[in-house]
């Protein structure tokens, strides 16, 4: 069996990725989504791959899947009727929700409170207390547990999340109260804090646990019919999920930890952007992955994504290690407007969605959004060679002619032009904060643009960042299922200390992390990795001893030889973080608050393909010639087939590049190289070169 | 008067800005001020920033106006009390409110101050203030609540520059530290300040080399004109010319028995202006509770209400200013004498919230809020560890508490909720790994939010035992007075502390009082107070009501206020429901009031004793 799959389900398409993995050949499939079993498309999409490989289902090895299905049942309210277990005197922990209003002065005043994830008539408070240092101040009230878990047995609870006051210190009570509940709720999915998050702040882990309990369920049972039915299909591998952070994992641990599983569908496309700008020559990068509605960015350095310890879906921020993916909520079908009253001109937050749509779908949307500025200014054009849509510009026109009317703007082009300008500076603004925000010079990244509407505004980006090149990856719109198939097998076991540095050294350290090595491992290998495949990391979240943020440093093991150096690594690394992103030290203790190893597999063997060496020439995948506005003016543009393009041929602006789902803009005063793996390169023509090329 | 020194001397030329650069400086000033209050929050180390995010950035032009931010401070007025030079690499710091036209107002907080300098001039400001845990004075967090003078308030520091040219001035930093109780705290979160001023100066200068510096202060000007003319339309049309509202809500006490304090405040529409006038208010307070207000802040308050319900995106600016006139009188509460004391003026900034909710909601009803969790209530606790691992070694604990937001408009007020941008509690895991407590309830109390058609939030009580012997200091209001509903809405119930003792005593505390001994297992009830509601109860959906009794938000009894008849487990009776709500409507007038405060003043204090535990106030008289 040489052949691997890449799954990625998104809200409209499924696509399959299989992957030879002697040639590194590929072979796509995208089928539509099937929102009420998402199997059925998946089983669909893999069928067709196979079909066009001219492969039987049994030859395929493992299925690497990227899933929205936690997500989904966040986004959607569509989750388990979760009960939760506190402390006595906290049962109201996620109702004060640390008592925190969004937005500014007077925001209280149109702050719409969501409803908590468990209902506050599904929690119940039990008696036992346990102290900060561990110690048992109250033993727990088994028989207070009993009629609190009956109580919520009566109600119907479908899973149960158990998060008592200081369990990060002592799990003991919180796994009686697990081992009860199992009695009394028979096979109801159960979320234990101390699993789940056992780190401190109770109202961040008691939010975690919760989440995870109420998209467990679906999770667990998608996970299982998946299972089902490729076993069924004759495929004979296993099923792997990848978890937010980028890493693989076997169905049965993600259904085990399905809050781990939240960003699974950006680890995709930023794991995916990863491979992809490998094969091109760079290892360090920003990912911009523009859709419809909004927009995640990443910083990729080293070919290893930064990671950060929270995870954000819609209004729910809970604990789990994740890729650093931060999303803005503007794309293409963001809308403009003009508040009358001040007269700015507004791009978003209001998105046309898929339904209407931008007015050029003629699907009856007729507020201006960016893709019909895109239109206007004739990027996007209206009829694409081989696509099935086409767009109607008057449509687009009319719709940016109300802009015009708003403001003091010349011209419907004009109009567009700052439409696209405003929504490029968003964009911006959330590639500052994953870069100069973090103390990175974007001009030291090149930038990978994927997403339906991502190598459209690329070029733009690039020029803003100065980060060069802009990369387009081949086929932009299957990035996440590259990225599942091409990612390896990854566990973490983490463990929070809350130590300052003089109450720890370097034997006792080597000896923790050992221990966490050894849990990390285990799941891996149970999933029949081979032991000296394995690589383990260490990381560690430090501060100065008083503050309230943790910044996480990576942890060389090598300098814990025995020779007492290790904490003055660490110490110092940390010092070079805190002084990267704050620009000063301070002569306070350093405290180890988390300590975690991650076990990674070895990288899957698949091979880049290499397109066809051109000369360097494109003049045989130009098509056509078409006028665009760009910079205040308009001008000719070529229009190219992108499967038409070889190897080193160079495309020079104003171009625009078009291919089954995406386009590409090169504007003037830069070129698109062909890179034999199949990527774009996008450069100004006088750029020298500050990319890493490995 | 600030001397400014540049080297680059020919003038910026002002040139037009289109509207789409114009969003483009907004936006990345937008960025620039969040990048602030992020630094900050990550390296400060006092809980009250670190985790209550008790502090306030600002950029501002180069004259100093307010281009982005939220609240509070002016820098005009700090240039314009400032006597020397000011040049490149200068930061600024000061806690004096006298000193700097009440940029800030009390000693607590400390203000730092930073040109931004683009080749050769100044081309911004920017400006943070953070409140520090503890400025040193004669009780723990700095706060006396019988303080009769600032002096008694701590290390008073006039402005200064802490860094001239880039140097720290270590001495006086020294010095100034070796007044405070937890001088590694206040250097580390006054680092954090400066780096946050740093950051958003750097933001500028980027703008400055993208767009040039005429552009980038040329974009300022057209921000600050954008916000007077929105400003200008929204005079006319929520107010009829000449036509003068006023409202009046109350500080329940000062700290050394006077009370209640009448805050008074009036608007008049003239033309194209607003005067907005404090006339009427309460002369100066004897304790500490007075606050020193800048009129700019005024005109902020004022801002905020106005314009954001009319652009949520816009970036809230200076630029009206001239479009509102204010009035405060001499010796008043809001202007006292130096050298009144200040510490305590955390209600009367809270209560500036529910001033204008009040006032401005009369032309609009249906816009109107109830009276909300207008205060950030404190409450420290210090000592010595007496035994073990820590002995001897200092401990010390403020923190801010959070009650009921209002009902509303749109719906209920949520429970426990902070009427404050950005603050949070902190959390108990925090606090007892921290601190020689236990916390032993963290919860919002049933019925105390206003009955309403929307319901008022509930009020919180926090349970604290005591692990070391030390003492505690409580800084809360609307013991007394009551937070009024509105179109209907009944009021929200008031705040109450008191401590169990471990003898079995129980003891009723008043809401501002300091250096009160603890002792080992002794617990206090930190209740703070419910929001009012909106509406008339009786209009509420009997089945909510249940479904609140069932979540433990509202009682049984507490039902009754809405009209509704239910078992615990929130099963409605309907049609007991239905007579209860006719006898209700029968004994009450037609037209529901606009605002409800609860009985007369002169019933409440008549029976102030019986009901709060604690002695009425006295009527306060001018100094």
């Amino acid at each position: 069996m040489t052949y691997r799959l890449g799954v990625d389900v998104g809200g409209t398409f499924t696509d399959i990725l299989l992957v030879d993995e002697r040639s590194g050949e590929t072979y796509r499939a995208k089928t539509p989504s099937t929102p009420h079993d998402q199997s059925v498309g998946v089983l669909k999409g893999i069928t067709q791959a196979c079909e066009s490989a001219g492969i039987g289902l049994d030859q395929v090895g493992d299925v690497m899947h990227g899933t929205t299905v936690a997500t989904n049942a966040i986004l959607e309210g569509k989750g388990a009727r979760v009960g939760l277990v506190t402390t006595r005197g906290f049962r109201q922990v996620l109702q004060i929700a640390r008592s925190f209003v969004p937005g500014g002065l007077a925001g209280w005043i149109i702050w719409p409170k969501p409803e908590p994830l468990a209902a506050l008539e599904d929690t119940v408070e039990v008696g036992g207390r346990v102290a900060s240092d561990g110690t048992v101040v109250e033993d727990l009230d088994e028989a207070d547990v009993r009629r609190a878990l009956e109580s919520l047995a009566s109600q119907g609870v479908e899973a149960l999340s158990i998060s008592l006051i200081n369990s990060y210190a002592n799990a003991d009570h919180e796994r009686r109260v697990a081992k009860i509940a199992a009695e009394i709720l028979g096979d109801v999915t159960i979320s234990v804090s101390s699993s789940v998050l056992p780190e401190l702040r109770e109202y961040e882990r008691t939010l975690t646990t919760v989440a995870n309990a109420y998209v467990q369920p679906s999770v667990a049972r998608y996970t299982t019919n998946l299972g089902n039915e490729l076993a069924a299909s004759g495929i004979d591998g296993n099923l792997y999920m990848l978890r937010s952070d980028g890493g693989l994992t076997s169905a049965a641990a993600a259904a085990d930890n399905p809050v781990s599983l939240l960003l699974s569908g950006p680890a995709g496309g930023v794991t995916g952007a990863a491979w992809v700008a490998e094969q091109a020559g760079f290892t360090d990068f920003l990912t911009f992955d523009m859709g419809g509605t909004s927009t995640d960015v990443a910083l990729v350095q080293d070919r290893t994504p930064r990671i950060g310890r929270e995870t954000k879906v819609g209004d729910l921020t809970v604990r789990a290690t994740s890729v650093d993916v931060r999303t803005v909520g503007a794309g293409g079908g963001s809308i403009a407007h003009v508040p009358p009253l001040t007269q700015a001109l507004r791009v978003g937050p209001q998105s046309a969605g898929a339904v209407p749509g931008p007015a050029a779908y003629g699907q009856g949307g007729a507020e201006p959004t960016v893709t019909d500025a895109n239109v206007v200014l004739g990027y996007l054009p209206t009829s694409l060679a081989g696509g099935e849509v086409t767009l109607d510009r008057d449509a687009a026109v009319t719709a940016v002619q109300t802009i015009v009317d708003a403001t003091d703007l010349g011209s419907v082009e004009e109009a567009a032009e700052g439409i696209v300008d405003i929504v490029n500076e968003n964009m911006l603004g959330a590639l500052r904060l994953v870069s100069v925000q973090q103390g990175f010079d974007p001009r030291d990244f090149a930038l990978v643009a994927f997403g339906g509407a991502g190598p459209l505004h690329a070029n733009a980006l690039g020029r803003l960042t100065g980060a060069w090149p802009v990369i387009i990856p081949p086929s932009p719109g299957v990035l996440c299922a590259y990225g599942d198939a091409t990612t390896s097998m990854r566990d973490e076991a983490v463990r929070t200390l809350m130590r300052p540095f003089s109450a720890l050294d370097d034997d006792s350290l080597r000896d923790v992390l050992s221990e966490l090595a050894e849990d990390a491992r285990a799941s891996l290998l149970r999933d029949g990795l081979d032991e000296d495949a394995l690589t383990v990391t260490y990381a560690a979240d430090l501060r100065y001893h008083g503050q309230g943020f943790e910044i996480p440093v990576q942890i060389d093991l090598s300098t814990f030889d025995g020779s007492g150096a290790g904490l003055d690594a660490l110490r110092r690394s940390f010092d070079r973080e805190h002084e990267r992103l704050f620009s000063f030290l301070l002569d306070n203790e350093h405290e180890i608050v988390t300590v975690r190893a991650t076990a990674t597999g070895p990288r899957p063997a698949v091979s880049a393909p290499t397109l066809t060496a051109g000369g360097g020439d494109p003049s045989a995948a130009r098509t056509s010639t078409q006028q665009i506005w760009v910079d205040g003016g308009p001008v000719d543009a070529g229009i190219f087939q992108r499967d038409l393009l070889r190897g080193g041929d160079v495309v020079e602006g104003p171009a625009i590049v078009t291919e089954m789902d995406s386009t590409t803009l090169v504007l003037p005063g830069h070129t698109a190289t062909v890179h034999p793996s199949g990527s774009l390169l996008i450069r100004p023509l006088d750029h020298t070169g500050t990319g890493t090329e490995a | 008067m600030a001397q400014l020194i540049e080297t680059a001397t020919t003038p910026l030329s002002p040139v037009d800005v289109d509207v789409i650069t114009l969003d483009l400086v907004e936006n990345a000033l937008r960025n620039a001020r969040y990048e602030m209050d992020e630094v900050l929050f990550r390296t400060a180390l006092s809980p009250g920033i670190r985790e209550q995010h008790d502090e306030f950035p600002l950029i501002g032009d180069p004259e100093g106006k307010m281009v982005v931010g939220q609240f509070g401070l002016s820098i005009p007025d700090f240039l314009e009390n400032f006597d020397g030079t000011i040049e490149e690499g200068d930061v600024l710091l000061t806690s004096d409110p006298y000193s700097c036209g009440a940029a800030i107002s009390h000693a607590n907080d400390w203000l730092v101050v930073m040109p931004i300098y683009f080749e050769g001039r100044i081309v911004g400001w920017s400006s943070m203030f953070g409140h520090m845990s503890d400025v040193g004075g004669k009780t723990p967090a700095s706060m006396p609540t019988d303080a009769r003078t600032i002096y008694e308030e701590g290390v008073v520091i006039p402005p200064f520059k802490l860094y001239k040219k880039g140097v720290l001035d270590e001495d006086a930093l020294r010095i100034i530290l070796n007044q405070v109780r937890k001088p590694d705290w206040n250097r580390a979160d006054l680092n954090g300040l400066v780096a946050a001023c740093r950051t958003a100066g750097r933001r500028v200068q980027e703008l400055c080399a993208r767009f040039g510096a005429d552009t980038y202060t040329s974009a300022l000007d057209a921000l600050l004109d954008r916000n007077y003319r929105a400003m200008k339309a929204l005079l006319q049309m929520v107010f009829k010319d000449g036509e003068t509202l006023s409202f009046t809500d109350y500080i329940c006490d000062d700290g050394v028995g006077y009370g209640p304090y009448e805050l008074k405040l009036s608007l008049t529409r003239n033309g194209d202006k607003v005067l907005l006038d404090f006339t009427g208010s309460s002369p100066q307070a004897q304790g500490p509770i007075n606050y020193f207000i800048n009129e700019n802040l005024v005109r902020m308050f004022f801002g905020i209400y106005m314009i954001t319900v009319a652009d949520p995106q816009i970036l809230w600016n200076d630029g009206f200013y001239p479009l509102v006139d204010v009035e405060i009188p001499e010796d008043s509460f809001w202007k006292p004498r130096f050298p009144a004391a200040l510490n305590a003026r955390n209600h009367g900034i809270g209560r500036v919230f529910d001033l204008f909710g009040g006032l401005l909601g009369q032309t609009n009803p249906d816009l109107l809020n109830a009276a909300g969790f207008s205060s950030s209530p404190h409450f420290m606790y210090s000592g010595n560890y007496s035994e073990g691992e820590r002995k001897g070694e200092w401990f010390q604990l403020y923190s801010i508490g959070f009650g009921g937001i209002p009902g509303r408009p749109i719906g209920d007020g949520p429970d426990g909720h902070s009427l404050w941008p950005s603050f949070v509690n902190i959390p108990c895991e925090y606090l007892e790994s921290y601190y020689p407590l236990r916390v032993e309830a963290w919860e919002t109390v049933a019925d105390t939010g206003g009955a309403g058609l929307h319901r008022g939030g509930n009020a919180v009580d926090v349970a604290y035992r005591f692990l070391e012997p030390g003492t505690i200091a409580i800084h809360d209001d609307r013991w007394l007075t009551y937070p009024w509903g509105v179109n209907g809405g009944a009021p929200g119930a008031r705040g109450t502390k008191w401590l169990e003792r471990a003898d079995g005593t129980r003891e009723v505390l008043p809401s501002k009082v300091h250096d009160v001994p603890v002792a080992r297992g002794d617990v206090l009830h930190f209740v703070t107070w419910g929001g009012g509601g909106w509406g008339d109860p009786l209009a509420r959906d009997p089945e909510l009501v249940g479904l609140e009794v069932r979540r433990g938000l509202v009682t049984v009894d507490g039902a009754r206020r809405y009209g509704v008849v239910c078992d615990e487990s929130g099963t409605v009776d309907a049609s007991a429901t239905e007579s209860l709500r006719s006898a209700l409507r029968e004994e009450r007038p037609d037209v529901l009031p606009t605002f409800d405060s609860g009985p007369p003043l002169e019933e409440i204090l008549a029976r102030c004793e019986e009901e709060t535990g604690l002695p009425a106030p006295k009527p306060p008289v001018p100094l």
